[in-house]
């Protein structure tokens, strides 16, 4: 009994938690972690106006005064950590789903929660006319949910299918497209404005007042996550396995899901629809680490995604700065294609 | 010999049955081509009366065929009716080039819309603004063709087409998203990098029938009916390959080359018709599964039917579009969208969506 093989190496925290590390996972955790570190040093340092490595050091330990600390302390730095924290829940999100629905197109921007979130976003911003962070956040959440229920519903006929739930969603994502551009050529005012620039998707202009409720949302959202981490690999051997090994599945599905949509629409409230985070780092981390894909590294390899994309973003063209959701939609997009390309070719 | 006579003659007997049945569903085929065009005639009025300003059957009449020079000739003369003609000649084309892809692909959820085709042409026409900076819509028409082709041939290749096995109706449907993802992402960062450029450009993407002229419309005509005339050519070797395409190489079809005949014809249609209406989305997607549930699986009756419906849909789709808000005007490529995905999640909600 002391030597149980899993099949892979790890290490095994003794004491209260009795905790097993997968080594393999945890390397290509740490190797992410330290690449989102010197992307974000990165972030920190490039931009209109350029600052050493000291000197970020000096703004971040709280004594550079100035230009310096305004603009990385006050401009800069809320930007690398909402992409940082964001890129990490939507990974999540799609992790959780991909894992539920046991499709890695099981995401959430491919069956449409993203628009769903932006519908009920957009109702709020136009309805109210304010742009409120609790307002829109709840109007993202509520329009997430509908649209995940919906979706469910319509797609269920003797347990959902891979196959339908995505045709479903393109479905729904197509009407709600068509409402969301019906909502924004009713109000052509400012609001309609700012919420058609926020459609695309972009981290333009966020400042710690806008992202800090979120941020710290999330943040609880995920350890949530971690905490429920447990009941979802159970789930991944099929619902009667797990229910002999003491999970309530109809409980736990439906906490995750909801985790999943929350994790989604936390962020899609602050920047919009990013999409394609969710669906690929799961499946890029998956080809690391070789395992079921975990939330750790997946989370990791979101907020390596999502940072690198936004540097990108203000980067790949000179003096116009793109929405990141441009970024992230095309890249993600040629990523996709290049699973499908290989996919049709490796099954016999 | 007697023994040996008797089956070939209830053979025969068989045979006769069929081609009776058959003869019946024809009659009836022809009858409802014939409601069809009557109903199309019905919306080409309505088309032409309804609007912001209601007008009469008999100012429509006059203004048709003794025009004069007052306000509601006007209207109807350089407002309504290039605005009508134009989807009867669009609308044929996109149900055609969906039922066309569907036949192709033996893939009953495929549409230029999903399948990225229309997407492809967007972004040509982004590229040939932002980079060549084109401006008149003779030039569109020529990038909206080359996009829709890179964008048929992209999604057949990416979905394993040029294998040795048909790809799957999922295969293809992906495929052809993903690519429309990266296609329209790409088309956003080229009009918010020049703004200026692409406000021509914002009312085209969403598709829509107003505010084209005529002139505009006999450019794109000749292609459109090129394309129309290829698929309908090729109708009954599809027929064929429907049985799939060795049984159909056997049956003396040439498969590749009916493929071949097949893409130029998509290109045609959807490239030709999105270059002048802009991507409207779904027509070929409904038009062809209604069809289908009435005349069957022959394709030279869905190609005929398709010809018809779909710009009844289109022109129906348009009215509804002027009245919904109702002084404003939602562009048809929104309506379209509104009424399609409901009938997409019916024909998945169906255990098998109509064969093909």
């Amino acid at each position: 009994m002391r030597h149980i093989d899993f099949g892979r190496r790890y290490v095994r925290l003794k004491g209260p938690l009795k905790w097993r590390i997968d080594i393999r996972s945890i390397v290509v955790s740490l190797i992410l972690l330290f690449t989102t570190i010197i992307v974000a040093m990165f972030a920190l340092m490039m931009g209109s106006m350029e600052f050493s490595l000291q000197e970020i050091f000096a703004a971040l330990g709280g004594q550079a005064t100035g230009a310096a600390k305004t603009i990385v302390v006050e401009w800069r730095l809320p930007r690398v950590i909402a992409a940082i924290i964001f890129g990490a829940g939507l990974a999540v999100s799609g992790a959780i789903f991909q894992s539920i629905t046991r499709n890695p197109l099981g995401s959430p921007d491919i069956i449409g929660f993203s628009s769903g979130s932006y519908t009920g976003a957009l109702l709020v911003l136009l309805g109210s006319g304010s742009a409120s962070y609790l307002g829109v956040a709840g109007g993202a959440l509520a329009g997430g949910f509908v649209t995940a229920i919906l979706i469910y519903v319509l797609a269920f006929r003797n347990g959902t299918q891979g196959f339908r739930l995505i045709i479903v969603g393109i479905a729904i994502s197509t009407i709600l497209g068509s409402v969301n551009s019906m909502l924004l050529i009713q109000n052509e005012s400012e609001v309609a404005l700012t919420a058609a620039a926020w459609g695309v998707g972009s981290l333009n202009g966020v400042g710690w007042k806008h992202v800090l409720p979120a941020i710290i949302f999330v943040i609880f959202l995920l350890f949530c996550a971690w905490i429920m981490n447990r009941p979802l690999r159970e789930m991944e051997l099929g619902n009667d396995a797990a229910n002999s090994h003491g999970v309530r599945i109809k409980r736990s599905q439906l906490l995750l899901i909801f985790l999943a949509v929350s994790l989604t629409a936390a962020p899609t409230a602050v920047m919009g629809p990013v999409s394609f985070v969710a669906l690929s780092a799961p499946q890029i981390v998956h080809r690391f680490t070789k395992s079921a894909n975990s939330l750790i590294p997946s989370a990791a390899m979101g907020a390596v995604l999502l940072l690198g994309a936004d540097v990108l973003a203000q980067r790949i063209v000179p003096e116009t700065i793109l929405p990141v959701g441009v970024v992230t939609l095309s890249l993600g997009g040629i990523y996709l294609l290049w699973l499908l390309f290989h996919q049709a070719r490796s099954t016999p | 010999m007697a023994a040996s006579k008797q089956p070939s003659s209830e053979a025969t007997q068989v045979i006769n049955k069929k081609t009776k049945t058959i003869r019946f569903v024809r009659w009836q085929l022809f009858l409802g081509l014939i409601v069809a065009f009557l109903l199309l005639a019905i919306v080409v009025c309505l088309s032409l009366m309804i609007g912001t300003k209601q007008l009469s059957p008999i100012t429509v009449w006059e203004a048709l065929f003794s025009p004069g020079d007052s306000f509601n000739h006007t209207i109807i003369q350089e407002e309504r009716l290039p605005r009508t003609l134009l989807a009867l000649a669009v609308g044929p084309a996109f149900g055609l080039a969906g039922a066309l892809i569907q036949a192709l692909t033996r893939n009953p959820l495929a549409d230029p819309g999903i399948l990225g085709v229309n997407a492809g042409a967007s972004f040509a026409v982004a590229m040939g603004i932002g980079i060549f900076s084109v401006t008149s819509m003779s030039s569109y028409i020529w990038f909206a063709f080359a996009g829709a082709l890179a964008a048929t041939i992209a999604v057949y290749v990416i979905s394993g087409g040029a294998g040795k096995k048909s790809p799957t109706p999922v295969q293809i449907t992906l495929s052809g998203v993903a690519l429309g993802a990266v296609l329209s992402g790409i088309t956003t960062a080229l009009t918010m990098m020049n703004s200026q450029a692409f406000s021509n450009m914002l009312n085209w993407r969403v598709g829509t029938l107003a505010e084209r002229s005529l002139d505009d419309l006999w450019l794109v005509l000749p292609f459109l009916i090129i394309g129309i005339l290829l698929t309908l050519a090729i109708a009954h070797a599809l027929n064929a390959i429907a049985f799939g395409d060795d049984r159909a190489s056997s049956l003396g079809v040439h498969v590749g080359m009916i493929r071949t005949i097949g893409l130029i014809a998509i290109t045609l249609l959807a490239g030709g018709a999105t270059a002048i209406a802009g991507p409207i989305g779904f027509i070929g997607l409904m038009v062809p599964h209604c069809v289908r549930w009435f005349v069957g699986p022959d394709q030279s009756w869905i190609f005929l039917y398709s010809l018809v419906v779909a710009p009844l849909l289109l022109i129906f789709s348009d009215i509804i579009g002027r009245i919904i808000m109702f002084p404003a005007e939602v562009p048809v490529g929104i309506i379209t969208g509104f009424v399609g995905g409901p009938i997409l999640l019916i024909l998945v909600r169906r255990r098998k969506a109509s064969g093909l």
